[in-house]
């Protein structure tokens, strides 16, 4: 069996909705400067015919891996049209699946980085919009940016010793 | 080995598959030992000489950009109370032999630094740190893997006493290696049974891989140095012409000082699983150092240990030529190369 599906060649092949918004309404980052892997969405935000928020269009760019840019690739045609509320149920196990085979162990991570990303950008619009930011969102917001700086931290140490190592 | 013809027949083919590893090399055919891996042979060589020396002493020298059985045989020795020193290289991934010299006290009884890196391709001063070890009487291993059947090896004239090769890093096959095991050093075995390999490595011999290893070496010994010169002019093309016409590349290891058959690089904004895999899909099988290539979600050791920082070594790729790599070959890396690396830029959050 091939390490990779052909659901995550074909997105890494021909990428979905790869590139920028300008004037997006939300913008969202999450990234492992350890293993490396960044990636940034953009999100264009209306309102439906019921008065709901929806996605009308959602871009992204990513430096990672084959499964960072083909899961987040997948995301955005997950997530384009859908409404926020609907567009922050979606679990990484919905996107594993999606994505045809199981993943190795170690590349599940990669496939969460996506859906981080997208939590930030909807939790940069609720605040350029001073809307109400659900407490299930909030929590999730704290947990990345305490990832965030867990890694920049060892990340930080790891070049103090490498300084260290070279005086 | 059966006393009956059958089993002598097979006695021969082993003993003259010894005379020919042991020439390529110039040592006595008693001096190899074969076994099943490069992996085996250095943990012998590590291990059989730590434990055979111990009453001399408990400190053993390697470099810091060592194969990972060396890496996690040194620290598997560490737990059993020897002392090891993991010498540090230049942006080159050179180690310098002053610094052997200097790390060389009365407890050292073994110095291992790798002949060949297998990722940067660095060749290392063998003969240099080989003759400093003689002189403070020190045992010198080295693991050749990368080297062997590719540039010319004598164990004599580099000074070494303990060397590891592989067969099918030099086109044998797969499950059989040696170690070189000068006469007169103090080794134990680590596989105690029926004494086979002159009692340093029992287990039923791999005959029939044993016989490909030595075919292994005898193409090796005539073709060597004409193939080592395509190569290394294949190499240089190839090299010359990723830093020519891509921006933001950058060669690791030494300019001159590599294996002919090997060239890496790091790329600025992008990740060496995503090249590799855009280049297997147009043919081209590479590969990269980069922390979403391990398991350990760690880049690799060498690279950092030459200095790249964790986002660099990122974005990393090596690129191997071989006997079958033709000038054609090196066009078409150059053709389509500048393009994954754009289509990987392009969809990059970091310009």
């Amino acid at each position: 069996m091939p390490i990779y599906s052909k659901t995550i060649i074909e997105h890494f092949k021909r990428p979905r909705n790869a590139g920028k918004i300008k004037n997006a309404s939300g913008i969202g980052e999450a990234g492992n400067i350890l293993c490396g892997d960044i990636m940034r969405l953009y999100l264009k935000i209306k309102k439906n015919k019921k008065g709901e928020d929806y996605i009308k269009d959602i871009k992204f760019e990513t430096l990672g891996c084959i499964v960072a840019i083909a899961n987040t690739s997948l995301l955005t045609t997950i997530v384009k049209g859908k409404t926020i509320k609907e567009a922050l149920k979606i679990k990484k196990e919905d996107l594993i699946k999606k994505l045809g085979q199981p993943l190795p162990p170690f590349k599940i991570h990669c496939s969460v980085l996506a859906l981080d990303a997208l939590k930030e950008a909807i939790y940069d619009y609720y605040q350029r919009e001073k809307i109400k930011i659900p407490e299930d969102l909030e929590k999730e917001h704290q947990r990345i940016v305490k990832t965030k700086e867990e890694i920049e931290k060892k990340y930080k140490e790891f070049r103090d010793l490498e300084r260290e190592v070279l005086e | 080995m059966s006393l009956h013809s059958f089993g002598q027949e097979a006695k021969t083919a082993l003993e003259e598959s010894r005379e020919i590893v042991a020439d390529l090399m110039g040592a006595k055919p008693n001096e190899v030992i074969f076994t099943s891996s490069a992996t085996e042979s250095n943990n012998l060589a590590l291990k059989g000489v730590a434990f055979a020396n111990r009453k001399k002493g408990n400190h053993i020298i390697i470099s810091s950009i060592e194969h990972s059985c060396i890496m996690e045989s040194a620290k598997w020795l560490e737990k059993q109370g020897f002392e090891i020193t993991r010498l540090n290289v230049d942006k080159y991934g050179l180690v310098d032999p002053e610094d052997v010299k200097k790390a060389i006290k009365k407890e050292t009884i073994l110095v291992s630094i790798i002949h060949a890196n297998n990722e940067i391709g660095t060749i290392e001063p063998i003969e240099e740190i080989g003759k400093i070890c003689k002189e403070k009487g020190v045992y010198f291993h080295t693991d050749a893997a990368q080297t062997f059947g590719k540039i010319p090896i004598n164990v004599n004239k580099m000074n070494i006493d303990l060397m590891t090769v592989s067969a099918h890093k030099m086109y044998g096959p797969k499950g059989v290696a040696a170690l070189f095991v000068r006469e007169g050093v103090k080794i134990e075995p680590i596989l105690h049974g029926g004494g086979h390999e002159m009692g340093l490595r029992s287990s039923t011999v791999n005959v029939a891989g044993i016989v490909g290893f030595a075919e292994a070496c005898k193409i090796c010994k005539k073709e060597m140095e004409k193939e080592s010169k395509r190569l290394t002019k294949l190499r240089d093309k190839l090299i010359k012409g990723v830093l020519e016409k891509i921006s933001g590349s950058h060669l690791n290891g030494h300019p001159q000082k590599r294996l002919p058959n090997n060239a890496n690089f790091w790329f600025e904004g992008v990740e060496g699983e995503s090249i590799v895999i855009q280049l297997d899909l147009l043919g081209i099988a590479a590969s990269t150092g980069s922390a979403c290539s391990s398991e350990k979600l760690e880049p690799s050791h060498v690279l950092l240990a030459i200095g790249l920082k964790p986002e660099q070594a990122h974005g990393s790729l090596r690129l191997s030529l071989g006997r079958w790599t033709k000038e054609r070959d090196i066009d078409y890396v150059l053709k389509v190369l500048p393009k994954v690396i754009d289509k990987l830029r392009k969809i990059s959050p970091i310009k």
